[in-house]
């Protein structure tokens, strides 16, 4: 029995959800009214548009062989951009707008993902030159001054939709849904588990590990792109470095919601639940009435603390 | 591929064949060194005065900082670990070394408490990355990012916002000479002599082993989590100095400013040629990586590209050599 509860408290969904109601808890003694319905919608508004990127980060990270996207930043903030510059706050130039940055985000992933297989660069190396070509072309695109506004009706998603939930929330539960769907029940999903248990193992079975890993890549731009869409919704504007603040907190949320950085196991729900308690925290922390350079040093602390359940390294033994 | 396992053995049992290939794979900076001399020429004829001293010299100042910065990553990722947190402590010791200074007047004796307090915040900090890291086998890109957000958060206690002034005698001795000879080279060259001794050490042929496989590193009798913790703290000694070189480039202090060089100190060593898998590269390398970086912002500057395109330009400049210098190293190995 006991042996049973500390399996089930060893993992990562079960430790991240007694984290976000310790959290929660937390806020509601400090500042009546945190934990109130109406904060808790905001707050799930936040980790949705980190949340959908770190659905991309995951498939990455999940593929293997030190995976990671360090361009998702500039992706979303050119994903926003774009958008806000094809709808231009009228909704027939909606499903346009959206076509395009759809397929402009999934053509930069699929770079990304092409230079990882075909001239195997480390990912590390490639997204991050990508991000400097995307930033450069951002600059390009705005002449320094961005512009554009979301449409009447992509704004309309942080509105409460049904439950007293915006459609936002929604359509993060879809990509949640379909996520599960995608690494469970696809042959696509099962492949990126596979390399990233043993590529050499998959690749003999047959597994077409280039095709695979570049395709997470792409749906790694395409996750960025759509999060950038969500947030000209939230924001109604663009501007400048809109994505900077997502790039490094969507590998935490995947880390900390379980899935291991040398890849092939984890899930996406442990991510999603990532995402929420990183903006329960940040929002705990701004709620607290300390100078921000005590948030700052707050913030690094609780998560060097959580580093010592997740993903350590084993023991080397002689 | 990149894998712990298929760790390419060429910086060891280089030897056999001649050629370019083999002596590429035991000098891993040769790439390094021929994209820099092709931008310096192509620097000294956008800029005629390039080669001239005073130039040269104020070239060097603007380099220094970032190539001192990917000194200390390149013993990092050589154990195949990295260090996100290097420019937080750039940070953390420019605005501790200013308040420091500002606080203890202007005289030799409070400019030796500034520089050693700037150094042992350096040593400190990295010595925190390598215990999580090494010892509490914590996840080395995620725990870095961690501190890195302590460091800065430390650097905003001491400092809100950008300010101070260290009395010009602090950073008229950074941009002085003696004997006609820079200071900055003179701190260059330091910087390298104790690299190149490092290089020379027992410690350094434990982090290449580490860095290869560190599994079989440690069967072999390597005091594994010792050598890394290592180079973290050789990382954080090198963070420090880059912040010490800052104070004097700017005479004043910023808690934002160590930020963006992170990633360009990752970027200088991979440009040096330095396997991110750990193992194989050079301080020389990095040294080269540091100063191409900054002669690509001069051509840019000085080929009098479209403000708007100058950001484009050097990320595609960047993203060519970085997957040129990835390609070409496979192609020396295969």
């Amino acid at each position: 029995m006991l042996a049973r509860l500390r399996a089930f408290l060893g993992r990562p969904l079960a430790i991240e959800a007694i984290a976000i109601l310790a959290l929660l808890a937390v806020g509601e003694a400090l500042s009546p009214g945190f934990a109130s319905p109406r904060q808790i919608v905001n707050q799930l508004i936040i980790a949705a548009l980190l949340g959908v990127v770190a659905a991309g980060q995951n498939l990455v990270i999940l593929c293997g062989q030190e995976g990671i996207d360090l361009s998702v930043g500039g992706i979303i903030s050119f994903g926003a951009f774009l958008g806000g510059n094809l709808m231009q706050q009228n909704d027939a130039n909606l499903p346009l707008a959206l076509a395009s940055v759809l397929a402009a985000t999934f053509l930069i992933g699929l770079m990304n993902g092409a230079g990882v297989t075909l001239l195997r660069i480390p990912p590390l190396v490639m997204t991050l030159g990508m991000l400097g070509v995307v930033n450069g072309l951002l600059v390009v695109l705005t002449r320094g001054w961005p512009s554009g506004r979301a449409a009447p009706l992509l704004v309309e998603i942080v509105q409460p939709l049904a439950l007293g939930l915006p459609g936002i929330v929604f359509i993060w539960l879809a990509v949640g849904v379909l996520m599960a769907l995608a690494l469970r029940r696809t042959t696509f999903g099962l492949n990126v588990y596979a390399i990233g248990a043993n590529e050499e193992a998959a690749r003999l079975a047959g597994v077409p590990v280039r095709r695979t890993r570049m395709l997470a890549f792409a749906l790694s731009g395409l996750f960025s792109g759509i999060s950038g869409l969500l947030l000209l919704g939230y924001t109604g504007n663009v501007f400048v470095g809109a994505g900077d603040q997502y790039m490094l907190p969507s590998i935490i949320a995947v880390v900390i919601g379980g899935t291991s950085l040398a890849g092939g196991s984890g899930a996406y729900w442990g991510t999603m639940a990532g995402a929420v308690f990183l903006v329960v925290l940040q929002s705990i922390l701004t709620t607290l009435n300390i100078p921000p350079f005590g948030r700052q040093i707050i913030y690094g602390v609780v998560l060097l603390a959580l580093m010592l359940f997740y993903g350590r390294q084993r023991r080397l033994r002689g | 591929m990149l894998s712990p396992f298929t760790k390419p053995a060429t910086a060891v049992d280089a030897g056999g064949a001649g050629g370019w290939s083999a002596s590429r794979s035991r000098r891993p900076y040769l790439l390094a060194a021929a994209v820099f001399f092709v931008l310096a020429a192509i620097n000294a004829i956008l800029q005629p005065t390039f080669l001239t001293f005073d130039v040269a010299a104020s070239n060097l100042a603007a380099f220094l900082p970032l190539t001192l910065l990917a000194i200390g990553q390149t013993f990092v990722i050589l154990g195949s670990d990295i260090d996100l947190s290097n420019g937080g402590i750039v940070s953390l010791v420019n605005v501790a070394v200013v308040e420091i200074i500002e606080r203890f007047g202007d005289s030799a004796a409070s400019y030796a408490i500034g520089i050693a307090a700037g150094l042992a915040l350096g040593l400190a900090a990295g010595a925190l990355n390598g215990v999580c890291v090494a010892y509490l086998r914590f996840q080395a890109i995620v725990t870095t990012f961690a501190t890195s957000v302590i460091y800065v958060g430390l650097a905003l206690w001491i400092l809100p916002q950008a300010g101070g002034q260290v009395p010009p005698d602090f950073y008229n001795v950074y941009a002085g000479a003696v004997l006609g000879v820079p200071n900055v080279l003179l701190i260059l060259v330091a910087a390298a002599a104790l690299a190149l001794v490092i290089a020379r050490t027992r410690f350094y042929y434990a982090l290449r082993a580490t860095g290869g496989n560190m599994q079989a590193a440690f069967f072999t009798g390597v005091p594994v989590a010792r050598v890394r913790l290592t180079a973290y703290v050789v990382s954080g000694f090198f963070a420090a100095l880059c912040g010490l070189a800052l104070v004097g480039e700017t005479a004043s202090g910023d808690p934002l400013i160590g930020g963006l060089m992170t990633l360009s100190s990752v970027t200088a060593v991979v440009l040096g040629g330095t396997s991110l898998a750990g193992c194989v590269g050079s301080v020389t390398g990095s040294v080269l990586g540091g100063f191409i970086l900054g002669l690509i912002n001069n051509v840019i500057f000085f080929a009098h590209v479209p403000f708007e395109w100058q950001g484009l330009i050097q990320g595609a400049i960047i993203l060519a050599a970085l997957s040129g210098g990835v390609a070409m190293a496979r192609r020396g190995r295969n």
